[in-house]
């Protein structure tokens, strides 16, 4: 568990984080969101001390980030910033192997969680473990980031804006690598973006950022059906509301008997992409399918008294 | 390339025949000395003139370099950054301060021999390695330097497994200018008696015999050409293993 107590931190005059309080459970993805000057990264970076808190404290699983020398702190909590900053005269075996070997590991086991993190990433280790960074894509490059940030098994992942670089595509599937990976290893997560759509895909918890404060700490349906601020109901987009909210919910949960004509979809699908299936297609209703076998349909009418439960 | 790959051992070979059997070369030079003259410079080995003269090169670049790249690694940390304009004004000083006038300040202090031309040359050799290490390690990649501290390397570690890797090929470029620099004046040492191949250009000189100063004169400029494009092709290589 990550305790962010009442953090401030001042330049001169001016406040850039004011007073935070927040708590991530372990396990979770927490999401922090704002525009730009809104004091996230700041936030961020004062978890593994690259700033230094002006007052307040952070705790990790109940110890203070005070007790550890901030270097020794830092190879305890995985680190991925947009642009990756991998070190282009190491070897991606090399650069996922970092912090593993600070920590003085063995050959052996350094090879061992290498080879292992790159497959977790769909990345062949044979064909990766000795190229240069310089020698991969954008996308590989970025996956080789996070890779990094996990080789020690970090109790806590800070990432910063790190799909900032990416074109859509290939942002859209690293964040799915993320989620699907987040689920898999149970890591704690903190992740700073601008981008609501990012925050609302990935997020347990979403955390808005204004001038220096939190102004809500919710989950992603909550944000969305009730947003505290102008400004939060502005970053959610007040007329793709509904949308948003319906690209929370799976099929699952408006599962009824029935059949309905067309392609089936399966039932982790979201409503969202089922409205965009009935609208595309003429159809009222679509088939649904749980672990492929067919269960009963979705109707148009359903998904429309769904989004309206929040209006 | 492809020039390079005929014209280098070509080169190293007409190099090494002149060094070690000039004699080989008197048809060549016998029409620019005067009668009577000897063609070929026999007073010493040009072999132990040659060694001579790398040796000085080497041992005042390898000083400037120890000099230049530690006050660059000091200026560039938040410690010593207030010494950075200092520091480029002596480096300029070092600079401007002709090598001639160097040696003649010298010579009372240190005495006649090798000790004023090293200390010309190691004046002289400085500021193309500083400004260079400067410029290497203070335009670093901000990510990658980002990610060093953000994984946990303290600052120790970072200079050495990080910036130093990364800034070396920069670096590399301010020695090379250093050392060809110091090739062509190391020669003039030889105007305060240290061993060099200046030797037998002054000798030339003084008894007007051309031979003489083209023989001295050729083999310090094969040595500067062929050890400029050794460290070229030093360079690209490491750049390359940095990814750039």
């Amino acid at each position: 568990m990550i305790e962010i107590d009442r953090i401030t931190k001042t330049y001169g005059d001016s406040t850039a984080v004011d007073g935070v309080t927040m708590t991530a459970e372990t396990g979770t993805i927490t999401v922090i969101v704002g525009t730009s000057g809104s004091g996230k990264t700041t936030l961020l970076r004062m978890i593994n001390r690259l700033e230094e808190p002006s007052s307040g404290e952070v705790r990790i699983n109940g110890e203070s980030t005070r007790a550890t020398k901030p270097h020794l702190l830092r190879r305890r909590i995985g680190y991925a910033i947009q642009g990756h900053g991998l070190f282009p005269h190491h070897t991606v075996g090399r650069n996922i192997g970092a912090v593993p070997q600070l920590m003085g590991w063995k050959k052996d086991r350094i090879r061992a969680r290498v080879d292992e993190l790159l497959s977790l990433f769909s990345m062949e280790p044979d064909a990766f473990r000795d190229r240069y960074p310089a020698e991969l894509s954008g996308g590989q490059q970025q996956r080789v980031g996070v890779a990094r940030a996990l080789a020690s098994r970090p109790d806590l992942l800070l990432m910063d804006e790190p799909f900032g670089a990416l074109d859509p595509i290939i942002r859209a599937r690293a964040q799915d690598d993320l989620r699907r990976i987040q689920r898999r290893l149970g890591s704690t997560i903190l992740l700073v973006t601008h981008d609501m759509e990012e925050a609302i895909r990935l997020g347990d918890r979403v955390a808005v950022m204004d001038g220096g404060r939190l102004v809500q700490h919710a989950t992603p349906a909550e944000i969305i059906a009730q947003p505290a601020t102008p400004l939060v109901a502005d970053m959610v987009g007040d007329v793709e509301r509904p949308l948003r909210l319906l690209s929370l919910i799976p099929l699952s949960e408006l599962l009824e008997e029935g059949t309905a004509p067309g392609e089936a979809m399966p039932a982790e699908a979201s409503l969202r992409d089922a409205l965009a299936a009935c609208l595309w297609s003429g159809r009222s209703a679509v088939p649904v399918t749980v672990d492929g076998v067919p269960s009963g349909r979705v109707t148009f009418e359903a998904i429309r008294a769904r989004a309206e439960l929040h209006a | 390339m492809r020039i390079g790959t005929v014209l280098r051992p070509a080169l190293v070979l007409l190099l090494v025949a002149l060094v070690l059997r000039p004699a080989w070369f008197t048809p060549l030079f016998a029409p620019l000395a005067p009668a009577n003259a000897p063609v070929i410079y026999e007073r010493s080995s040009l072999l132990s003139l040659s060694l001579s003269h790398l040796g000085l090169v080497a041992a005042a670049t390898a000083a400037a370099t120890l000099v230049a790249v530690g006050l660059a690694i000091f200026v560039t940390r938040p410690a010593g950054a207030a010494f950075r304009p200092l520091s480029r004004t002596i480096t300029n000083m070092g600079q401007t301060f002709p090598p001639v006038a160097v040696l003649a300040l010298a010579v009372p202090a240190l005495g006649f021999g090798a000790g004023p031309t090293l200390v010309a040359l190691f004046l002289y050799g400085l500021l193309p390695i500083f400004e260079n290490s400067v410029t290497a390690l203070s335009t670093l990649p901000p990510a990658t330097m980002e990610a060093a501290r953000g994984i946990g390397l303290n600052r120790w570690q970072r200079l050495v497994r990080v910036e130093l890797p990364l800034a070396l090929p920069v670096m590399l470029t301010g020695i090379r200018l250093s050392v060809v620099i110091a090739l062509g004046t190391a020669t003039i040492g030889s105007t305060v008696a240290a061993r060099t191949l200046g030797e037998v250009i002054i000798a030339g000189l003084l008894t007007n015999n051309t031979a003489f100063v083209l023989q001295g004169g050729l083999i310090v400029g094969l040595f500067a050409v062929l050890i400029y494009d050794a460290l070229v092709q030093l360079e690209t290589r490491l750049a390359r293993r940095a990814g750039a």
